[in-house]
């Protein structure tokens, strides 16, 4: 298929002065060149991004899309849909479907589904399961899940509670693509949503510690060096845990971890009322660790964003809070969301950019845009003054468990173009 | 009294003004239950069920009691027998209810937060007898009760000591709620593992050894040692906890003179509480039952006449 040539003009991108032009073709970008109202780009089809922020597309390297299995919290169209209008170009899936993603038919099978349901993208990258059937006893056949497609191993959900097992599969991995690990004790109120604090201790609710996180990611690191491997931390929520990884990479430590969003927006005061929308796990915590965790973002302890997009049908929220399945659907929200730190000036746009599009695209080897000839053309026009209510209806993932539903958000994704092609427009393809 | 809550989920919900209401309103109540016929009509025509989603003997027949000298048609709904045990959910369970038109739901259920989530979903009053750690309102007015009718009026300065499982008690965090709305001083004791980590969040002071703990006491409440709580690590055996933390005549006499002891119930005998203490006169254990029917049925009355122009006693 040739692509049209694609140009867009007048749009403002993050750590450069003025107006820029962007000039896209096959797929890729020619240049971004200092913003000429008077150029024609009489080869391509011409988009007016009326000043709005060109970003790179996003890369998340932490989804739920639950299909095979659990289609009615998301399948692989919607999980894709919800990530074309977030502004996302590269998605990776977690292990945890039914079956198990731990054989390269259900590799081969989920990637089949994405290419059939969205074709030019965003492109769709599994994460294969550490150990068979997630249940941290075998190591699963990385290499057949490698040859298949998936681009880290995992057992996000059902964490390897076996040191021994997960040292095994940490080595075995090593020579073959990077282990993420969901850090949590599994005897310490593990899932339990809430965290042990002040909150939970008025509303009656089984807390778990932040320590219950840090212990892992302490072990996690100790192996990491003891064995000289690299070793990926998900979605760490705690001051704690920032610590420890702040000084294992002092010490050069090969680890990197993520945070989330939610982690960075949200307290555990978000429980008042017992809001199950906002029961997640690893659980919200603290104002200081939310603070500390930001602070981390921006120096690079924490590499990288990633959502932990985890849809769940709404009779599974509408039930006492204990009784509620953790997570929160997150694709949809997430780059607008985060717009609020940036406002706040706590983050700048260019640590968005840095650590929800190129650092994780390098950290997984995947495909990236750095506006550099030859770069996929993934890109995102961002409107950060638009102001918009977040309704089941704005959302496109299949799941509208968020606690931002009914909340107005300022910062819209306007347009999404991967490789070349839009997947996602609130109206700039319009042209001129 | 025009009484300004559909629900009672908890006791933090309630003014100053509200308690008293509930207080006078179970002293007229609590003249009915000595008369020889115990039944007045004030609830006749009204229904109430009464929804048990965990095991509970003097919960459920107290509330039963307290709607049926009111002359309200009450109906026990347990998790056994229901379509709880067939997988219906919470939702479904209540709506089903709802959809019978009670004047009233009273429920009883292991999680917390499980009264709140079924209010938001009825249109009916929802009286929380008890939900998993959270809260147990009617308990805490029924110990305020019983203590007025000790204490009258006077309040202010008192120091009531919660002894035993804080971390896993509704009864002990709804009290932590309503006596320091009275001017009491709470005094929280238990060994480390059974209080929440951040129990100073309860806004009282926390004692991890008994001695000093009942220093000057003017009252303690003793809770019940569930025997999971061993299982689960949280302490070595009732033996130890005994030797500890059970209350005893002995260890008494740190309190003041005239000090009362409570027990929510049912009570272990020699374990959080010595038997002949439990017997002794300073003992307000049974009265708190019979103050319990008083309270439910002022609680029953508020909430379902509500709306009632001129509705009287």
């Amino acid at each position: 298929m040739t692509l049209e040539g694609l140009a867009v003009q007048n749009v403002r991108v993050p750590g450069r002065d003025g107006a820029w032009d962007l000039l896209c073709a096959d797929g890729r970008i020619v240049e971004l060149v200092p913003g000429d109202p008077a150029a024609t780009f009489p080869q391509a089809r011409r988009l007016d991004g009326r000043g709005l922020l060109l970003l790179p597309g996003l890369t998340d390297a932490h989804t739920h899309l639950r299909e095979p299995g659990q289609e009615w919290k998301e399948d692989i169209a919607t999980g894709l849909a919800a990530a074309a209008g977030g502004g996302f170009s590269n998605i990776m899936c977690m292990a945890n479907t039914d079956p198990v993603n731990d054989n390269a038919s259900v590799t081969r099978f989920m990637l089949r589904r994405a290419a059939e349901s969205w074709p030019n993208g965003p492109r769709l990258f599994p994460i294969g399961a550490l150990t068979v059937g997630l249940a941290g006893r075998e190591l699963a056949p990385m290499g057949e899940l490698l040859d298949a497609g998936c681009v880290a191993f995992s057992n996000d959900g059902q964490p390897v509670a076996d040191t021994e097992i997960f040292r095994r599969a940490l080595e075995y991995a090593a020579d073959l693509a990077l282990v993420i690990d969901h850090c949590e004790d599994p005897f310490m109120a593990p899932g339990s949503g809430a965290n042990e604090g002040a909150m939970s201790a008025r509303l009656g609710l089984r807390g778990q510690p932040d320590a219950a996180e840090a212990i892992q990611v302490a072990r996690d690191i100790l192996l990491a060096e003891y064995l000289d491997v690299p070793v990926h931390l998900a979605h760490i929520s705690c001051r704690r845990s920032v610590e420890l990884i702040a000084d294992a990479k002092k010490r050069g430590a090969r680890v990197t971890a993520e945070t989330c969003p939610h982690y960075l927006l949200m307290t555990d005061t978000a429980l008042f009322g017992y809001d199950t929308m906002a029961k997640v796990s690893p659980p919200l915590r603290s104002d200081d660790d939310r603070l500390a965790l930001i602070e981390a973002l921006h120096t690079g302890v924490i590499d990288i964003l990633a959502t932990d997009h985890a849809p769940h049908a709404a009779h599974e929220k509408e039930t006492p809070f204990e009784a509620a399945k953790n997570g929160i659907s997150g694709l949809d929200t997430a780059l607008a969301s985060l717009w609020e730190l940036v406002r706040q000036e706590r983050l700048s746009a260019e640590d968005i950019v840095t650590r929800f599009a190129w650092r994780p695209a390098e950290i997984f080897r995947l495909p990236v845009n750095r506006f550099a000839p030859g770069d996929p053309a993934d890109f995102v026009l961002f409107d950060p003054e638009e102001s918009w209510v977040v309704t089941p209806e704005t959302m496109r993932s299949k799941s509208k468990n968020t606690p931002l539903l009914g909340q107005s958000l300022t910062g819209r994704v306007m347009l999404t173009v991967v490789g070349g092609v839009i997947v996602h427009d609130l109206g700039p393809s319009a042209g001129i | 009294m025009n009484w300004p809550h559909k629900d009672l989920l908890d006791v933090s919900q309630l003014s100053r003004e509200d308690v008293e209401v509930v207080m006078r309103t179970a002293a007229s109540f609590q003249e009915i239950n000595a008369r020889p016929v115990k039944k007045v009509p004030t609830l006749k025509g009204k229904s109430v069920v009464l929804f048990f989603a965990e095991p509970s003997t003097r919960t459920k027949t107290s509330f039963d009691i307290a709607g049926k000298r009111l002359s309200a048609d009450t109906f026990g709904l347990a998790k056994t027998g229901s379509s709880l045990q067939k997988g219906e959910t919470l939702k479904d369970t209540v709506l089903t209810l709802q959809a019978m038109n009670p004047d009233a739901i009273v429920i009883r259920h292991s999680a917390s937060g499980a009264a709140d989530f079924v209010s938001r979903r009825v249109s009916c009053a929802v009286i929380n007898a008890g939900d998993g750690w959270h809260a147990h309102p009617t308990q805490a007015l029924l110990d305020l009760f019983t203590l007025r009718e000790v204490w009258g009026d006077h309040f202010a300065g008192k120091t009531v000591v919660i002894l035993g499982d804080i971390a896993h008690s509704r009864v002990a965090r709804s009290n932590c709620r309503l006596l320091p709305m009275l001017g009491v001083n709470v005094r929280l004791c238990a060994p480390r593992t059974l209080l929440p980590k951040d129990a100073g969040a309860l806004g009282v002071d926390v004692y991890n050894e008994l001695a000093p703990a009942l220093r000057g006491a003017d009252a303690v409440m003793c809770l019940r040692l569930q025997l999971e709580r061993q299982e689960a690590g949280l302490l070595p055996d009732l033996r130890e906890y005994a030797r500890r933390f059970g209350l005893t005549a002995d260890r008494l006499r740190e309190a003041s003179p005239d000090v009362k002891v409570l027990h929510p119930g049912p009570i272990n005998r020699g374990v959080e509480i010595a038997s002949d203490l439990a017997d002794a006169g300073n003992s307000l254990i049974l009265d708190q039952v019979s103050s319990g029917v008083a309270v439910r049925m002022a609680i029953l009355y508020l909430h379902i006449t509500r709306k009632e122009k001129g509705a009287t006693l």
